[in-house]
């Protein structure tokens, strides 16, 4: 059973050179393992298509021994209903270990491709998921894989048995009666030239029915969404119409692609009415005329025209089939052509004992060549120092601590932490040597006591409800049905999101790192709590070198060290009191908070 | 279900039309191997060749009325499909688009949003399919097994003791896959969803050098996942080459019986023919089940929106004070009928003043919009817009008298010019001086075309800021006579939220605001302030008085601008 198509994904159809034969050798390590069961799955099959074509020759000889006049022969009759019987059942149960041994060995492969996948995923760098969308990369790890997957175990099989009960029935037919084959002359030519047409024809229409289908659906998703404003402007009828002509947009395209698309089983019947109907004139009267010695002959031969045909319909269909696998498949083997994070140098030691200290020299950055982020940048920390980073949005904030934690490499300057570069020491360490908390809070789904001793497994409960107490979670937590068993769902908690940056925050305290990166850390608790946490995040940064970046300037006013970014450059730097002394860009911002109407 | 086929009756006619021509399609088929086995046990051994051609003649004409009828029925299935489920969509839509919000709290959003799309899909399919193959199989299977009566009765029995045993074997196999699949598609959700939270948490990840035990993780449910497949599809293989054992068994004993019986050997022909035709016939009967299945499931799920009741009583009730634009008296409510998350609200807002809510998340500040616009009914008091109760004015006649911005808004994908208009036909000049006092002049400006410029979906080619100035430029435009801005400039830096609030009160003099925020400095200078606390309100007054009297707000005050001034 294929899983219900993808609606959306119209990138299948992409037009595209497909390198089969890189495929080929990506696929060739994950299948060779299994060489010995793809042997046995291939002996079987063609065991079992061979011994059901031999059913209707032995159909044929019996039907030949029934003789109207009662001479029959019951002996033989019994004989060949003991071979039938046998043949069918030795063909079914073949039939049936050959699919499901080719349906375990594509589940084998694709989950071994699947865990090397992510493996690689988990290895790249930062700026990999940066530049990405989500979804793509998912729906690579799922979608493509599966589609793989099911043209393994499918496909593969179907145009083996295909191969076999095409090439297999024509012998026997050639056997049964030569003359008759011609038939097929006929037939054959007609039927792959109306599927060929077909095809070309179709492919296009259920494109365009995916896409108008996927607009639609986007349509409904933006508008359901954004119910209340449609009330609020009162603009329902407005909305309705727009929904309407994409709706009707759809139907329309579903009833075209409809039309041509179900030509193809009508088509088909006919083709072996067709043939029939020409086997049973022609049958007749080469019987007749002596080229056909018996009746039988003919029955066994409908039998086997019937075997023939359906196959060679199904390759047809089965080849457009190959194609989008073999797409996917390239689009999940490109991922391992992705660059992982460069392995650490050469001799890099661990970061150890690390008090905190940080030194950053002329750093020069872009993200992507020619476009410089950060143009000189330089900073001196001491052990326990807060610096402050503020600025607009997009002015380079953040790009600092990618630097700092080498989710980025820099183009140019250095920053040692205890006086050693960063990049001659192994990355894990640094980052060990790091704790964060973020804007966007990352939980994932499992329990809250899992999501808070994250990073810090093996963690007493006590522990983790001291940190949950210090940052004021602990009381809702209680109050949940399950407590700290409570599992995080996408839907099951109402969870607001401050409660989440809270829950991250206690993460964070658990966390014996000696510097912290907070990064709008409270931006989303609502400010009553956020007085109330205060106590607990002085706690936290207490005795840890920290990055701070932030909106409200209130909570940096302390600082050992303000820098003001703009435009990727550092524009000022100093105290609270310099700053504002100096009268500049930082006092200007920080004036504009308490502007008025009338000022 | 009963509503869902109401929808075909508009298209009775054509329905009938593709039912009759299928059937018809059908029966021709069927024919052809009887002609067959008639050819050779009566005419082969009259050595009758003209009537031999004959026949092959008649055969061709039926499998041409075949073509053409299953051709035209499927033309025709598909046409009754697609308008009905045109049909369906719409009114579903319409419905969702009028629900009351209450309704979309209970049914929720997501599930909407599935219904409207996946469910009006899975009922088409159902209609199509059951038009296509639900009249064709059955008379594939019952006129296969009439045919084979009709060549030799005893045989037929023989067949037709076969049945049962397909039957009962696709049964018992579906019965059981299809909770298989069930697991399969949850086992699947569960593998995409660690997708997500490992690429979303990729920086918390790597460190805390977790990627080895993301990996594990990720490995587990991948490998859940494979194992449930292969169950799932262990069961499934079953059917293809259990299905054909059973009906090449029941030939054998065909042949048995027919050499006892002496049948003749064309009609045994006939047979095996006929044969396969009921074995396909079954199989696309158990598919038939499936769809079916699938389609009754969202059909009931379409039809329990479609029979929510959306429409909100207006009734006379006692005036309030004309002079103020909003006035809050005594008003309760809650979203669930157990705990109130408001209670004994009340203010007046006099016409042009302004008004700020403060408070903590959950405080009940977004309620207060919500009774405010009516997109819930007070529990108790009564909430008045120009001096009438709320409940007593036609949603669209006092929806009008808004503008607004709520938290988290959308913008849609279509150009500038369509989002601050929003389909209420508003002139150009109207738009810029929108624009412009939401300060959102200046960037639009400089986006290639201006207001024809087009937004993305979920308008990801702005920014956060530029997202809310748009909003609020839409808010504005219409000139409306109530303002109403749900923490609407949280991404504004502080010297753009200065100069849109200087805008505001010049630009709007005469317009009534209110102002959800959660800084200080965005509410400061509003002529109302209202601190919730708990749906309760805990400070009411100008900053200064709330300086001076209210020690929850004073402390707000001093946590985000240092020292009060």
């Amino acid at each position: 059973m294929r899983r219900e198509g993808n609606v959306k994904d119209t990138r299948r159809f992409a037009k595209r050179r497909i390198d089969v034969r890189y495929i080929l050798k990506n696929l060739g390590r994950y299948v060779r393992p299994y060489a010995w069961l793809i042997a046995l799955i291939f002996l079987a099959s063609l065991a079992g298509t061979a011994f059901s074509l031999i059913g209707p020759r032995v159909f044929g000889m019996a039907i030949d021994e029934i003789k109207l006049d009662g001479t029959t022969n019951f002996d033989k009759i019994w004989r060949y209903a003991a071979i039938l019987t046998g043949v069918y059942i030795i063909s079914g149960v073949l039939t049936y270990l050959s699919a499901i041994g080719m349906s375990y060995l594509s589940r084998c492969v694709v989950k071994r491709i699947r865990n090397d996948i992510f493996r690689k995923l988990m290895s790249l760098p930062v700026s990999y998921f940066d530049t990405r969308q989500a979804g793509d990369i998912i729906s690579v790890l799922s979608y493509d894989l599966d589609t793989l997957g099911e043209s393994l175990s499918n496909d593969v099989m179907m145009v083996l048995t295909s191969v076999v009960t095409i090439v297999g029935s024509l012998v026997m037919m050639l056997i049964s009666a030569p003359l008759l084959v011609l038939v097929f002359v006929v037939t054959i030519p007609l039927s792959s030239l109306f599927t060929w047409w077909l095809a070309k024809k179709v492919q296009p229409l259920f494109r365009k029915r995916s896409t108008k289908l996927g607009e639609l659906n986007g349509f409904i998703e933006e508008i359901i969404t954004g119910q209340k404003t449609t009330k609020a402007y009162h603009c329902e009828e407005a909305v309705i119409s727009r929904f309407e002509n994409k709706n009707k947009e759809a139907v329309e395209a579903y009833t075209i692609a409809e039309n041509y698309g179900t030509l193809t089983g009508p088509s088909v019947n006919f083709m072996n009415n067709f043939s029939l109907a020409l086997i049973s004139v022609f049958g007749a009267i080469m019987y007749m005329n002596g080229i056909i010695p018996n009746v039988g002959g003919i029955a066994s031969f409908v039998l086997y025209s019937r075997k023939f045909s359906g196959p060679i319909n199904e390759i047809a269909n089965v080849l457009s089939e190959f194609q989008s696998a073999l797409a996917a498949a390239e689009r999940a083997f490109r991922v391992f052509e992705e660059q992982s994070e460069s392995a650490d140098a050469e001799g890099a030691t661990e970061l150890k004992d690390v008090k905190g200290n940080v030194e950053i020299e002329h750093l020069r950055f872009g993200y992507v060549p020619g476009k410089i982020v950060i143009h000189d940048f330089s900073l001196k920390a001491e052990s326990g120092d807060v610096i402050a980073i503020v600025g607009h949005t997009g002015a380079g904030k953040t790009t600092v601590i990618n630097l700092l934690m080498r989710f980025y490499d820099a183009d140019r300057g250095t920053i040692k932490i205890d006086g050693k570069d960063i990049t001659k020491v192994t990355r894990s360490s640094l980052r060990r040597a790091f704790t964060m908390v973020l804007q966007d809070t990352w939980l994932f789904s499992g329990t809250i006591y899992e999501n808070v001793a994250y990073g810090s497994e093996g963690v007493a409960r006590e522990d983790v409800e001291r940190v949950c107490k210090a940052a004021k979670i602990h009381s809702f937590i209680t109050r949940l049905p399950q407590g700290y068993d409570t599992v995080l769902t996408d839907n099951a908690v109402n969870i607001s999101k401050g409660q989440k940056q809270l829950l991250t925050i206690a993460r964070a305290m658990l966390s014996d790192s000696p510097m912290l990166i907070l990064d709008e850390a409270t931006s989303n608790v609502d400010t009553r709590t956020e007085q109330y946490i205060q106590q607990a995040m002085e706690n936290l940064m207490q005795g840890r070198t920290c990055f701070v970046i932030a909106h409200r300037l209130s909570t940096i006013k302390h600082a050992k060290c303000i820098i003001v970014m703009n435009h990727g450059d550092v524009v000022e730097q100093g105290t609270h009191e310099q700053l504002m002394a100096a009268g500049g860009y930082y006092s200007k911002l920080y004036y504009s908070q308490f502007e008025t109407a009338d000022a | 279900m009963k509503k869902t086929l109401a929808y075909i009756r508009p298209y009775g006619g054509k329905t009938a039309l593709a039912l009759v021509t299928k059937f018809l399609g059908s029966v021709a088929e069927l024919v052809l191997p009887y002609v067959l086995s008639h050819i050779i046990d009566d005419l082969i051994p009259l050595k009758d060749a003209a009537a031999i051609y004959a026949m092959g003649g008649i055969m061709l004409f039926f499998a041409l009325v075949a073509l053409g009828g299953n051709i035209w029925a499927n033309r025709l299935s598909a046409q009754v499909s697609g308008a009905m489920t045109h049909d369906i969509r719409y009114d579903l839509f319409r419905k969702t688009c009028y629900l009351k919000c209450g309704q979309v709290d209970s049914v929720t959003m997501p599930s909407l949003i599935s219904r409207l799309t996946s469910d009006t899909y899975y009922v088409n399919r159902m209609v199509a399919r059951t038009m296509r193959m639900g009249v064709r199989a059955p008379i594939l299977l019952l006129g296969g097994l009439l045919f084979c009566f009709l060549l030799d009765v005893k045989l037929a029995l023989v067949l037709l003791a076969v049945v049962p045993f397909v039957g009962a074997a696709i049964f018992m196999i579906t019965r059981k896959s299809v909770p298989m699949y069930m697991k399969v598609q949850k086992s699947g959700d569960n593998m995409v969803r660690t997708m997500q939270e490992d690429i979303t948490g990729i920086r918390v990840i790597k460190t805390l050098s977790k990627t080895e035990y993301e990996s594990q993780r990720f490995a587990d449910v991948a490998n859940n996942l494979a194992s449930t497949e292969f169950k799932a599809q262990r069961t499934m293989s079953l059917t293809n080459p259990l299905t054909t054992l059973i009906l090449n068994l029941g030939l054998v004993c065909v042949i048995i019986a027919g050499a006892f019986l002496s049948g003749e050997p064309g009609v045994i022909t006939g047979f095996l023919t006929y044969f396969t035709i009921v074995l396909n016939a079954m199989l696309g009967i158990s598919n038939i089940f499936v769809i079916l299945s699938r389609g009754m499931a969202s059909a009931s799920r379409i039809e329990s929106v479609l029979d929510l009741d959306e429409t909100e009583l207006v009734e006379e009730l006692p005036a309030g004070d004309e002079n103020c634009a909003v006035e809050f008296r005594d008003v309760s409510f809650s979203y669930n009928g157990k705990e109130d998350n408001l209670s004994a609200v009340s203010f007046r807002l006099g016409r042009g003043q302004s008004l700020g809510i403060i408070g903590a998340t959950g405080s009940g500040k977004t309620t207060i919009i919500n009774l405010l616009m009516r997109f819930y009914d007070v529990s108790g008091g009564a909430v008045y817009v120009d001096g009438r109760d709320v409940r007593s004015v036609p949603a669209d006649e006092l929806r009008v008298k808004f503008g607004v911005v709520f938290q988290s808004d959308f913008l849609m994908a279509a150009s500038v010019r369509e989002n601050i208009d929003y389909d209420r036909g508003l002139s150009d000049d109207e738009i810029w001086r929108a624009a412009e006092c939401a300060q959102a002049k200046e960037f639009i400006d400089g986006l290639e075309g201006g207001l024809d410029y087009d937004l993305a979906q979920k308008a990801g080619n702005l920014s956060g800021g530029q997202k809310q100035r748009l909003l609020i430029a839409r808010a504005l435009a219409a000139n409306p006579e109530i303002i109403v801005l749900d923490d609407s400039s949280s991404a504004l830096d502080y010297a753009t939220d200065a100069k849109l609030r200087a805008a505001l009160a010049r630009e709007y003099a005469s317009s009534a605001k209110v102002i959800v925020a959660q800084r200080v400095s965005s509410v400061k200078n509003c002529d109302l302030i209202l601190v919730m606390d708990d749906g309760k309100i805990s400070g009411k007054g100008t900053h200064e008085e709330l300086i001076e009297s209210c020690a929850e707000y004073r402390a707000i005050a001093e946590t985000q601008m240092g020292v009060a001034e």
